[in-house]
């Protein structure tokens, strides 16, 4: 899916502006970035700095107001609505900060939820659940609602849903800000292990160096540009 | 299918008040199937009315009565067919008001031929022809006071006191059925040779006259062809299609049908609002969680479908719920057979009902859906954050 030089994501020369009644609030500018396919990449900065804006725009969540960006050899940002739907749905896994599962369904539900979309039969839905399920170490927990979960087990079950139809891209806002450090530091190794066994290309915002620390490489974010310096 | 437990499960977060909503609905039509079950009840003389018939009653009023021997004349009339008269009798059963029915007292040798709507067996007709006393009673009637073939019955009339002030008796010799569903078997016919000798007075009267005329395109035609006749004489004549005179008579309740739009109006305005305002209270409580199946790659029209069906599925299981009942309440018969001989819901009725489901799922989810529908992602995540 790389663009054949090995680079998976390449962001190029992007805004995005916020209007907010007449006032227009620019949260980036100019800003290009290349992720390698296989790469962990943390991308750190204070808040109000641009970080989730620019994972929205990489999964194709939000438009930028200019530029471009690519992800393998396809250009989300002239998508139309349903057409990035689709290219969500196929190449990119989300993961949240507060989980965001739906507590009115079972946790192998939630995790199932991706494939509705696909063509998959009941018993392959199921399959690549247990599998999922599996990879994030809760098997044991699949009929358990959402609410009778660990803050760690939750977010495990997020990034189940996420990686449950085998996405290229692992987008990851703060996976880690809700949780204690032992349950963080689960979280950060099952995603160092997505990388490294499954070969998942992973962007991941945090505020935490001790997060980034796990990536393998950070970049930060300060007032819409991106330096590889942390700012002052 | 796949995507039915989602839609379930939305509806099982606030199990009181999803119920309370499906209760509103529910009621609604149970509301909607009761009130067209009496409308039916009250309009069914006017849609079992024969195209081909007319009423010939006195020009003053119907209480006035016309001489028999209008029949023959009437008859005479180019395009008449047949005429055969009715009087009203008012006939009260065990002395009890509330045991009132329709009787009337009629020529039984014409009276079948006349009514077809009525299903006479031969044998029974034949033996009312031979009994003079004999009463043809509808089949509603006859299950009302448990009457049989066979069954000898008393009855007073304040119209129409008997010679002597002693009690009318009639000998059940048939029990008559309708041909369709909505014809009226509330009625108790008995011969008019035996009333016109019996009673203390107005020998020789009838009430009206129903006439059925040679062609239904004439109708107009014959009616003032019969008032021309008698014009001028001492019981001058007023003549209407079957249907208007039955429509007077409906109209002297009221506009059963404008009653009817009003109330269901009302109430279906009420349920819109109500059901409207749950499902859009649901579907903002959701915001974050659409913003997330978004996220994964529901599209905007499959999420606007998901909304949807969540309210159809409201409105279809307390909407089929409500008419289910009516419908099943109808079965039972009349709880009032004395006003309300007829009572049944007519199938075209529940088509109408069938739609208004279809149509408040539709209307009530339609506004929250299309706001689910252009929710941006990213101020839906931005929400919880």
């Amino acid at each position: 899916m790389t663009s054949g030089n090995g680079v998976l994501v390449r962001v190029e020369n992007v805004e995005k502006v916020f209007r907010r009644g007449s006032e227009e609030i620019r949260v980036l500018s100019g800003l290009s970035l290349e992720v390698p396919q296989g790469e962990f990449l943390a991308l750190m900065g204070p808040s109000g700095s641009g970080k989730t804006t620019l994972l929205n725009l990489i999964g194709g969540l939000d438009r930028a107001t200019q530029g471009a960006v690519h992800v393998g050899n396809e250009r989300i940002d002239t998508m139309s609505d349903r057409q990035r739907a689709a290219w969500r749905a196929r190449h990119v896994g989300l993961v949240f900060q507060f989980y965001n599962l739906l507590p009115v369904l079972s946790a192998e539900r939630n995790v199932e939820l991706p494939l509705l979309l696909t063509p998959l039969s009941k018993s392959e839905r199921r399959a690549h659940v247990e599998t999922a399920l599996k990879i994030v170490g809760l098997s044991h927990r699949q009929r358990h609602s959402p609410r009778t979960l660990s803050g760690g087990e939750q977010q495990r079950v997020g990034i189940a849903r996420a990686i449950v139809t085998d996405p290229t891209l692992l987008l990851c806002d703060e996976p880690t800000g809700d949780l204690d450090r032992m349950a963080g530091d689960e979280i950060l190794g099952l995603l160092q292990a997505l990388k490294h066994e499954h070969g998942k290309t992973i962007i991941m915002v945090t505020h935490d160096p001790h997060a980034s620390a796990r990536a393998t490489r950070t970049v930060y974010l300060n007032k819409g540009r991106l330096t590889s310096e942390k700012p002052e | 299918m796949k995507y039915f437990y989602l839609v379930w499960s939305n509806m099982k977060r606030r199990k009181l008040r999803t119920s309370l909503t499906l209760l509103s609905v529910f009621v609604a039509f149970l509301l909607f199937g009761l009130l067209c079950t009496i409308k039916e009840a009250f309009t069914a003389g006017v849609s079992m009315a024969g195209a081909d018939r007319l009423v010939v009653r006195h020009k003053v009023s119907l209480i006035m009565n016309l001489p028999v021997s209008y029949g023959t004349r009437i008859e005479q009339i180019p395009g008449v067919a047949q005429a055969v008269h009715w009087t009203w009798f008012n006939g009260i059963y065990q002395n009890e008001p509330k045991n009132f029915f329709g009787s009337f007292s009629v020529d039984p040798e014409r009276f079948f031929s006349i009514h077809p709507e009525y299903v006479i067996p031969d044998d029974q007709k034949r033996a009312w022809l031979s009994t003079r006393t004999g009463a043809a009673v509808g089949r509603t009637l006859a299950v009302r006071f448990g009457w049989k073939i066979g069954d000898r019955i008393p009855l007073t009339s304040p119209i129409w006191p008997r010679k002597g002030d002693g009690a009318w008796e009639f000998d059940i010799v048939s029990v008559y059925d309708g041909a369709q569903r909505n014809t009226d078997t509330s009625g108790f016919f008995f011969r008019y040779d035996y009333f016109d000798e019996g009673r203390a007075y107005g020998e020789g009267l009838v009430g009206w006259y129903m006439v059925r005329v040679t062609d239904a395109d004439r109708v107009t035609e014959v009616a003032k062809a019969i008032d021309a006749a008698f014009a001028n004489s001492p019981h001058e004549t007023k003549t209407e299609s079957e249907g208007a005179f039955a429509q007077g008579f409906v109209q002297q309740v009221g506009n059963i049908g404008a009653i009817l739009i009003a109330i269901l109006s009302a109430v279906f305005f009420t349920i819109l609002l109500v059901t409207g305002n749950t499902i859009a209270q649901s579907v903002r409580e959701r915001t974050e969680e659409i913003g997330v199946l978004k996220a994964l790659g529901f599209s905007n029209v499959l999420v606007l479908a998901l909304v949807l069906a969540e309210s159809s599925i409201i409105a279809t299981l307390g909407g089929f719920a409500g008419l289910g009942l009516a419908w099943f309440i109808s079965l039972g018969g009349s709880p009032i057979p004395a006003v309300l001989p007829v009572f049944y819901l007519p199938a075209q009725n529940i088509v109408i009902g069938v739609v208004l489901v279809l149509g408040l799922g539709i209307l009530t989810g339609i506004l929250p859906a299309l706001r689910a529908m252009h929710l941006q992602i990213a101020v839906a995540l931005r929400r919880h954050a």
